[in-house]
Formats: structure tokens, sequence, C-alpha cells
């Protein structure tokens, strides 16, 4: 199902953790799918001296966040927000096409730890919670069917080749 | 190391008797049971003593009402979907609850397309259905009522006794999904008061992509593939004859054997039952303490994701199953979990334990001793269990 790379991440997944008193905290998740994952950051001189995450979720959820910890690790803020859920996926080698949709949210949870830091340092308090169930199509160019993987259009609340509503999806 | 399987609701391994039996069939070259000559009613005679063997295990009046498929999935679709066709003239109306397998629920919904209307009665928290709900939603356009024997997650057992009481009270077809049961508790459809019940080889160590429908004689019923006229009319095409010879073995061993199937997963199951506590904390059974079968135990470990779990335990050699949304391939938590009224995060955490005649103590060991790790491993990743187990109260 998952390919070397990825089943190396989650089984030996890296910077796994939490950062006491970390300088930015990111969550994202989704209960409907089940992943979530939380990014912490210690920021030094405007880079990412420390970074470390939790996950709830599958094999490539795991995988993800520990990958994207590897990338995001000694980048300066400006070359980390740069950072996209796709690149994380590539880096990994590839994820499989259903999985791109709710576990491939690493980078996600980087940039709202980076928006954290920056409020924090403006003075904004943070929301109460600030977990947050991104729906947008954050993986690039493609959309598929999260049941049966066929390539979809980007609008289409039905799959016809598998009769799935998607409405819950878009 | 030996792979521990306590996978068996997905696979079982093929009885050395049902090996011999189609090894067998193999070699003696049997004809087409529908020919009229010698080698042909030989086939035929053999297809015979299948369908007794079958028909034997449930208690079926007359081996005629046993019709070979190619499995459960078209036993149910056959059932819902011909009972359907067959009778749309007296009513548009089906019964089904709230925890069918796919099988079931996706018939139905392509009969919605086609006009039939569908009730679908919920659960209790411990995932039985109520009789009197079903009776309830009993209205005078209904011709069938679908409810499954024993839940293909949980392994919890339905009151169908109760419901076929009601359902023959009136006059209303009854087809229950046994696909998980039969071959695995002793069932018996004059009991049951069933007219249609739906099983599958593969889940008493015969072949995948066999199984059969039983059809009480006088049902109401089309064939869902028309054609010739094998299996008295009821579904056409050239029998698996190798396939068949399969299962009739399998149900002849099943039929002598079952009950000691039984005693042997039930004291497993209680093994494990008993356990898991000094295993593992924190976790939530979802099978029926009394009425559920033998050989499985669904657990919802919280705030960890069964694929993870199976993914870890599949690097120790040993395989189970989980219900989590992200390792079905729907990506969606089961409908099953969440009639039970577990929450998203809950059922994602969920391992379905299956064992059978040939698992062994050990292997029950094996796996709590495995599970016990895994379940430290990744609750120490979880932001879950830091947040919602360890935060004082």
């Amino acid at each position: 199902m998952y390919n070397k790379v990825v089943m190396d991440h989650f089984r030996n997944p890296r910077n796994v953790g939490v950062i006491e008193d970390a300088d930015g905290v990111g969550e994202v998740g989704n209960p409907l799918c089940g992943d979530m994952m939380t990014i912490y950051l210690r920021i030094d001189e405007n880079r990412i001296a420390d970074i470390k995450f939790q996950t709830f979720g599958c094999g490539s959820a795991i995988a993800v966040s520990s990958m994207l910890t590897e990338i995001a690790q000694g980048k300066s803020l400006e070359e980390a927000k740069k950072i996209t859920n796709k690149d994380v996926a590539k880096a990994l080698e590839g994820l499989p096409k259903n999985k791109l949709h709710c576990s491939n949210l690493g980078a996600d949870a980087l940039q709202m730890a980076i928006k954290n830091y920056e409020d924090r340092l403006a003075g904004i308090e943070p929301p109460e919670t600030v977990r947050e169930e991104p729906h947008e199509h954050s993986h690039g160019d493609k959309c598929y069917c999260p049941y049966c993987d066929i390539e979809l259009d980007d609008d289409v609340i039905f799959c016809d080749a598998c009769q799935s509503s998607l409405e819950e999806e878009h | 190391m030996n792979i521990v399987n306590l996978d068996q609701i997905s696979f079982k391994p093929l009885l050395p008797e049902v090996k011999a039996a189609m090894i067998d069939a193999i070699n003696k070259d049997y004809f087409n049971p529908s020919s009229q000559h010698k080698r042909g009613e030989q086939a035929a005679e053999v297809l015979d003593a299948a369908r007794r063997s079958v028909a034997g295990m449930i208690n079926a009046a007359v081996p005629k009402e046993i019709v070979f498929t190619a499995g459960g999935t078209e036993s149910v679709n056959h059932a819902i979907k011909g009972v359907a066709m067959a009778n749309a003239e007296k009513g548009k109306h089906i019964v089904i609850s709230n925890i069918e397998h796919n099988a079931v629920i996706r018939s139905v919904r392509r009969l919605k397309s086609m006009g039939f209307r569908v009730t679908s009665v919920s659960v209790d928290e411990q995932g039985r259905v109520n009789p009197q709900d079903v009776a309830e939603a009993i209205t005078d356009e209904t011709i069938l009522v679908s409810i499954m024997h024993s839940n293909n997650e949980t392994g919890t057992i339905q009151p169908i006794e109760e419901i076929g009481k009601i359902t023959r009270d009136k006059k209303i077809i009854f087809h229950t999904d046994a696909v998980d049961s039969v071959g695995v508790v002793p069932i018996d459809v004059q009991k049951l008061g069933v007219d249609l019940l739906s099983f599958a080889a593969n889940t008493f160590h015969g072949p995948p992509g066999v199984g059969g429908l039983y059809i009480r004689r006088g049902t109401r019923i089309y064939p869902l593939l028309d054609g010739g006229v094998q299996e008295h009319n009821k579904r056409a095409g050239t029998e698996n004859l190798i396939g068949i010879i399969g299962m009739g073995a399998a149900a002849q061993v099943a039929s002598s054997e079952l009950d000691q199937w039984v005693a042997h997963c039930l004291r497993l199951k209680t093994k494990l039952l008993a356990e898991l506590p000094d295993a593992i904390e924190e976790y939530i059974i979802n099978t029926h303490p009394q009425h559920s079968l033998p050989n499985m135990v669904s657990i919802s470990v919280q705030y960890i994701e069964g694929e993870s779990v199976m993914l870890m335990l599949d690097d120790d050699d040993i395989a189970v199953s989980t219900r989590s949304a992200c390792a079905t391939g729907s990506l969606r938590a089961s409908h099953v979990l969440i009639s039970l009224g577990l929450s998203h995060a809950d059922a994602q955490g969920t391992l379905v334990v299956s064992f059978g005649k040939d698992t062994t103590d050990e292997d029950i060991t094996r796996f709590l001793a495995s599970l016990k790790e895994v379940v430290i491993t990744l609750r120490d990743i979880s932001p879950l269990y830091n947040k919602v187990a360890r935060s004082p109260a």
C-alpha cells in the first residue's frame, strides 16, 4: 500500500513530541477523516531551531508529519512558508491518491504554527481553539474521488464511477 | 515466525478435506451438469450431493431451496433485487437496519433510484435492532425486510427469530444476510423463520467466490442473472462445479465439527477479553457481551488510529483488520460504529480481531503483547492522548 520511504517514516518517525513553551503551535485536523496533527516550533533568529509533531492518524499521516519536520528543520521562516503539502508528498515519493485529501495536512499545520508565532510577536491573541478543518484541495492540480480513486472534475458532488456522494468532501 | 492470522473474517484457510475434494473434482474432469449424457449426469449427481450437504447445514426443508451463487455479495444482491423486482406491483417499500453490510445498503440504494422507498431502523448502543422498531417500520407497501444475522464488524447477533415472527405474521418476505454466521454458529432456517438467507463458503473454510442463497419454497423472487435454466431456474450460468464441490465438503465438515469450533473460539474470545485489560487501558468493546459470534471481537482503542495499529502489528507478523476510515478505502468512518454511538475519533481506533478453529492460546498471548507495545508507541505520538486523557480533571 505504502512505498518504502513512507513506511520508513511511519516506522521511525522523526521529531516526535512536544516543545514546552513553544514559540508557535499549529493544529489541523479533520475528525471526520480522522487525522489530526499538531506542530510545535521553536524559533531562533527567524529560523526554525526546533520542530516537533504529534499526530493522530493513519500510516501516511504519521509519515507526512515526520517528513514535514525534516524538511522544515533549520529553514528560515521565509523558506518554511513556501513549503506545501505537495512538497511533502513529493519528498515521500508519493502517497496513495485517496490519502492526498485527508492525510496530507502537515504543511497546513506548519503554516498555522508560523502564523501563530507571528501573531504572538504582533501581540495578536490566538483564538481559544486553533484547530481548523481545512477542506480546500491543497494537494495540487488534480482531484480524486476519495472512495474509488477516479480522477474527478473539481466541482462535482457525485462520483459517477462509484456512485458516492461527495457533498461532504467539497 | 509464522503469521498469526487474527483476521479470519477476511481469510480462512481451506480445510484439508476441501482441498482434497476440489483436487479430486479437478482430476475427475466432470462434464457440464446440464448435459443429459452419462458424464453430464455424473456431474449433476455431485452437484446435488453438494447441495444436500449445504441444505443440511442450515436445515432447509429440501435441497432445491439452495441456490449456489458466486459468493455472499451475489446472494444478497439476488435476494434484495430479486424480491424487489418480483414484488414491485405489490409495493415498493423495503425495511433494513442501519448496520447492514454495503451489499445490502448499496443494493437498496440502487433500488431507491428506481422508485423504491427504504426505511432503515437504528440499533441500540449495544448494536442490536429492536424487533418492535421493525414492526413499526412496516407499512402496507412493504415487500421486504432485510436484517443481517450477525454484523460483520462487531459480531453482534440480531434477534432474527423475533423479527421472523413479525414478518410471518404480516406475510412479508424476510431476508437475513448470514454471511458471517453460517458455518460459525448453528443456523436453522426453520427456527429463524426467514424466507431468504445469504451465506458464503469462505466463512467456513470453503473456497472464496462460492456462496449460497436459501430461498424458501413459494417465495416470490426473480433471478438476478437471466439465461439458462440452471439452479432450478433461479440462477442462470454454468455452475462453478469445482467451487461448489469445495463448498459441499466444507459444509459437511462444518456440520459435524461446528460445536467444537464454537467451544474453541468462545474460550479464546473469553481469554482475549479477560486479558485485554492487562495489556491496554482506555478502550471500548463494540461486540455484544451475550448476543455475538464466538469468533470475533471489535475493540476501539482510544486516542489512536486503527490503520497505524494494524500496520505496526503487521510488522510483528500479526494480521488483524481495522475499521478505521483511513484503511477501508472509503475514508469514511464505519457506519456501523457510528450507529453504535461511537465518536468519529473512537471509531478510528477500531480493530476487528477474528480467529478460528486453528487459533491457539499462544496466538492470543502474542497479539496482546504486541498490541501493548504498539498502543504505547502510538499514544506517545498522539495529540489526543495528551489532551484528552492526560489533562488533569
